[in-house]
């Protein structure tokens, strides 16, 4: 993936910036210029505010991978999930720092931040969010939520899939 | 001087492997040398972790127990001899990751094990002089060993960061000077993949020394003995250079019970004294007083005279990980497992 | 709108074919069609042609009108168009054929579908393949489409208890069938035992759950129903043909446990066909993962929601089924040319609808459909099929 294409992302990438829909209050991750639930979907054009996700969510599905995505070749088995967060939006994402074979549906988990794939020994590294269990595991501890930059609601909005 | 620890977080990866386990690899008799080092296990980074997630994770917690906004914040270093890039700064990627960008200044720092401490030290001078608000400062590291030298069995991976202002401090800093020269005792060439070391080089005249010096002179300067002190956190290579420092200097072993963590994590290099620290922080008491002196190969040592304020009975620690947590938890993994995760494996291909 | 006949089938034989390239494959389909239609080059309007990532997989774009020139029809300067919806691409050019003949706009046309999966290393093709999923938001997170259709399943084995020996049931289906196939990229059969001891993919999924890379290519004739018999004593009649879209993620779906896209495909075209999925006598539907053919069982109604993994195991959908599912072996046996399927699927159909299936031959066959998926369903495609006595 060219560097460009992967800057671009960062805010959301290593950050979780969502946005949410001012006419319906609808949360949506990645970033939407139009909001999907609103009957009339012009009614929400330029109307999305940026919204941060607190990084806390629940497993609904998992599998765990051995046949890898580029860049992850090393992590395998890992366990890849479905996490839906407190706010709505459900993201694909591995669950780090657990045994895979231990990741149920319903597993409280919290973002975290981690290298997603180098571009080879010499080219850049890329970074973003991945999730650890919420709960401590195997002793491990326990991670935290993202700080909320200034300014930026933290209240839940309506719940979306 | 008025600025000191306004907050902090400690991050430490979740595997560990004994010096047991690498003994068996190498043929040498691993548990004898895990005890002569005082190091019972090391801290092993995941695959996708690396100096800068390890910054991005403690510095989260910093600013969550804090509740520092991270637009405050105007400058922000990271001390470490492990930065992924060899040109392109760690700190950017980590401003970016906690929402600190773009209105602030950030550099990488590398002094051996002690860039974390000097980067304290840079952030105390731009809040002393009033040119920020919060400066960050934080040692991490991913550090390597050789395989099969010595410090395979200590070098591990871990980090603090530390918020400096001058508002709700919960660790003033009374003090705080520094023990410089030119002593190569360790290092690692442009282009090498592991580091050197002088051997026995590295006790007397490059770690004692300087430590040594460092602290009677901050003691010098402050008017202190170390009875004054509750705490004393030295730089830990290993388990046993801080505790005959500790003893030569005067300390007691109940002063260095919470700032010595090497034996539980190895030695996480930039953040070994940091993570004393925190762990110090973790229990320290409003009205004690802590003194941290850090060391760095090339040799340095900064010294930090603390005195804990009474913010600090409000500060919400448990807002994130204990550095106990760290200590006590994690997963022991097999030296195969360990070789994987840390490139030691040659691959095919390109 | 008129009605529009399929007069002509053709197809390669599916698989690891080193010895042939991608043009060879593509022409040899479309002649096959071309003479099975009795059709002179000389009344063919256009080609559109169903094709994922011939700019990945083997670094060349354009290539309708490569087809179109190494056919031998460059002369005829004919519209020669590519068609792109991930595994779904030839589906759509089966759609986009519909309506140029059906507007009246061409007369006869050359529906294709070609893929070439093994010019690159299998690493290379899962990663294009991979990228009918989002690269963005699915793949850089670790997201591979076997490990997508994981997560499908998983959620589906949680919600409707589908057991883990149900899905395995449906390769073991596809190769009983695909061993009578002659065309088909495997033959073997497979025991249930070697589905749940392959080695793992994407838990619960494993390598024998997972269709394969292959090569090949496919082609139909379209004409108008009108004017079909002067080329076929059977033709068959397109009598929907309907394409559906959804978010591209996964992660963006109310219910991970269908495909809407699928669901509104068949409402529509049963709607369009006056047709219920009672009447469909033999179903050729996408299974490039077991669990994908379990899921489309209930999103074209074929079965109520949750209850696939039972039907199928109790063997209702085998030779002889209501309705006979994917007699050709499926993505799973007779392989997986990506922007091929779609039009292999078809080539089977109407070999059924005319009894031309030697040796898995569903009697009677009258009704027929094509469920084609892109990616996890950001693209469906559906078309029913009728045999013209």
């Amino acid at each position: 993936m060219s560097i460009a294409r992967f800057w671009r992302e960062t805010p959301r990438r290593y950050n979780l910036g969502g946005c949410r829909c001012t006419v319906c209050t609808t949360v949506y991750f990645p970033p939407r210029v139009v909001c999907p639930t609103c009957t009339t979907h012009r009614q929400s054009l330029g109307k999305m505010e940026p919204f941060q996700l607190s990084g806390e969510g629940t497993v609904i599905s998992y599998t765990v991978i051995h046949d890898p995505a580029e860049g992850f070749e090393m992590l395998v088995p890992y366990a890849l999930t479905l996490v839906k967060t407190v706010e709505g939006p459900v993201l694909t994402a591995e669950v780090v720092d657990i045994d895979p074979h231990e990741v149920r549906i319903g597993l409280k988990v919290h973002a975290t931040f981690r290298k997603l794939r180098e571009e080879g020994k010499a080219g850049v590294i890329h970074y973003g969010y991945k999730f650890a269990p919420a709960v401590e595991v195997d002793g491990a501890p326990r991670p935290l939520p993202l700080p909320s930059p200034a300014g930026e609601p933290r209240a839940a909005g309506r719940a979306t899939a | 001087m008025q600025a000191g620890v306004v907050s902090y977080g400690a991050y430490v990866p979740r595997y560990r492997i004994t010096p047991t386990e690498i003994g068996k690899v190498w043929g040498v008799d691993g548990a004898s040398m895990g005890a002569s080092l005082n190091v019972q296990r090391k801290s092993v980074p995941s695959p996708d972790e690396d100096t800068i997630t390890i910054s991005t994770e403690a510095l989260r917690v910093a600013l969550l127990r804090g509740k520092i906004d991270p637009q405050e914040i105007g400058a922000l270093y990271i001390g470490s001899e492990s930065h992924p890039y060899a040109v392109k700064p760690s700190a950017t990627v980590v401003a970016q990751a906690v929402g600190a960008t773009p209105g602030l200044t950030a550099a990488d720092f590398e002094f051996a094990c002690k860039a974390g401490t000097a980067a304290i030290q840079t952030c105390l001078g731009l809040v002393g002089a009033e040119m920020v608000r919060y400066g960050v400062a934080i040692g991490s590291d991913t550090s390597q060993g050789a395989p099969g030298d010595a410090l395979e069995y200590s070098a591990s991976a871990g980090g603090a960061a530390f918020v400096i202002g001058r508002e709700q401090v919960i660790a003033r800093v009374l003090h705080t000077l520094s023990y410089t020269t030119d002593t190569p005792d360790f290092w690692r060439r442009e282009g090498q993949r592991y580091p050197s070391h002088s051997g026995r080089f590295t006790g007397e005249p490059a770690f004692f020394r300087h430590v040594t010096e460092c602290a009677k002179r901050i003691m010098d300067r402050a008017g202190t003995t170390p009875k004054s002190y509750a705490h004393v956190v030295f730089h830990q290579p290993n388990g046993k250079f801080p505790a005959r420092v500790g003893k030569q200097l005067g300390f007691t072993d109940e002063q260095m019970r919470y700032g010595l963590v090497t034996p539980f994590i190895g030695n996480t290099y930039s953040g070994a004294a940091l993570i004393g620290l925190a762990n110090v922080l973790d229990h320290a008491r409003a009205g004690e007083r802590v003194l941290m002196v850090g060391y760095g190969s090339g040799a340095g040592s900064d010294a930090f005279d603390f005195d804990i304020t009474d913010a600090i009975e409000s500060y919400s620690r448990s807002a994130g990980a204990l550095v106990e947590s760290f200590l006590t938890g994690g997963v022991e993994i097999p030296y195969a497992v360990y070789a994987k995760f840390r490139g030691k494996i040659h691959l095919g291909g390109s | 709108m008129r009605e529009v006949a399929i007069l002509g089938i053709g197809m390669t034989r599916f698989g690891e074919l080193w010895d042939r390239s991608f043009r060879e494959l593509g022409i040899e389909a479309g002649f096959q069609a071309l003479v099975d239609a009795r059709l002179s080059s000389r009344d063919l309007g256009a080609l559109f042609l169903g094709n994922m990532a011939s700019g990945s997989l083997i670094e060349q774009e354009h290539i309708a009108p490569l087809l179109m020139d190494y056919a031998g029809l460059a002369g005829h300067h004919l519209p020669a168009i590519r068609i792109e919806a991930g595994e779904a691409s030839g589906a759509v050019a089966l759609h986009q054929g519909y309506l140029a003949v059906a507007s009246g706009a061409y007369d006869f046309v050359v529906v294709g579908g070609a893929e070439k999966l093994t010019d690159v290393p299998d690493v290379t093709a899962n990663r294009i393949t991979g990228a009918t999923a989002d690269q963005e938001w699915e793949s850089v997170f670790g997201a591979t489409l076997p490990g997508l259709w994981a997560l499908i399943a998983r959620r589906h084995m949680y919600e409707h208890g589908t057991t883990r020996e149900q899905i395995a049931q449906v390769p073991v289906q596809a190769h009983e069938m695909g061993s009578k196939n002659p065309n088909a990229h495997y033959r073997n059969r497979i025991t249930l035992e070697q589905v749940l001891g392959a080695p793992p993919v994407a838990e619960p999924l494993g390598m024998l759950d997972c269709a394969p890379l292959s090569d090949g290519a496919a082609a139909v004739v379209l004409g108008p129903l009108d004017r079909a018999r002067k080329f076929t004593d059977t033709p068959v009649a397109i009598r929907a043909s309907v394409v559906t879209s959804d978010t591209m993620a996964l992660h963006h779906r109310g219910d991970l446990t269908r495909l809407d896209s699928t669901i509104v495909a068949a409402k529509r075209a049963f709607g369009q066909a006056r047709k219920t999925a009672s009447d469909v006598n033999v179903v050729e539907l996408h299974d490039a993962y077991s669990i994908s053919a379990l899921l489309a069982l209930e999103d074209l109604g074929f079965v109520g929601k949750g209850g696939a993994g039972t039907a199928f195991a109790e063997g209702r959908f085998a030779m002889g089924g209501t309705p006979t599912v994917n007699t050709s072996g499926g993505l799973k046996a007779q392989g997986r040319p990506f922007g091929a399927v779609g039009v292999a699927q078809v080539v089977e159909l109407v070999r059924q609808l005319r009894g031309q299936a030697e040796g898995r031959q569903v009697s009677g066959a009258q009704l027929a459909l094509a469920h084609s998926v892109g990616g996890t369903g950001a693209t469906s495609v559906v078309h029913l099929l009728e045999r013209t006595n």
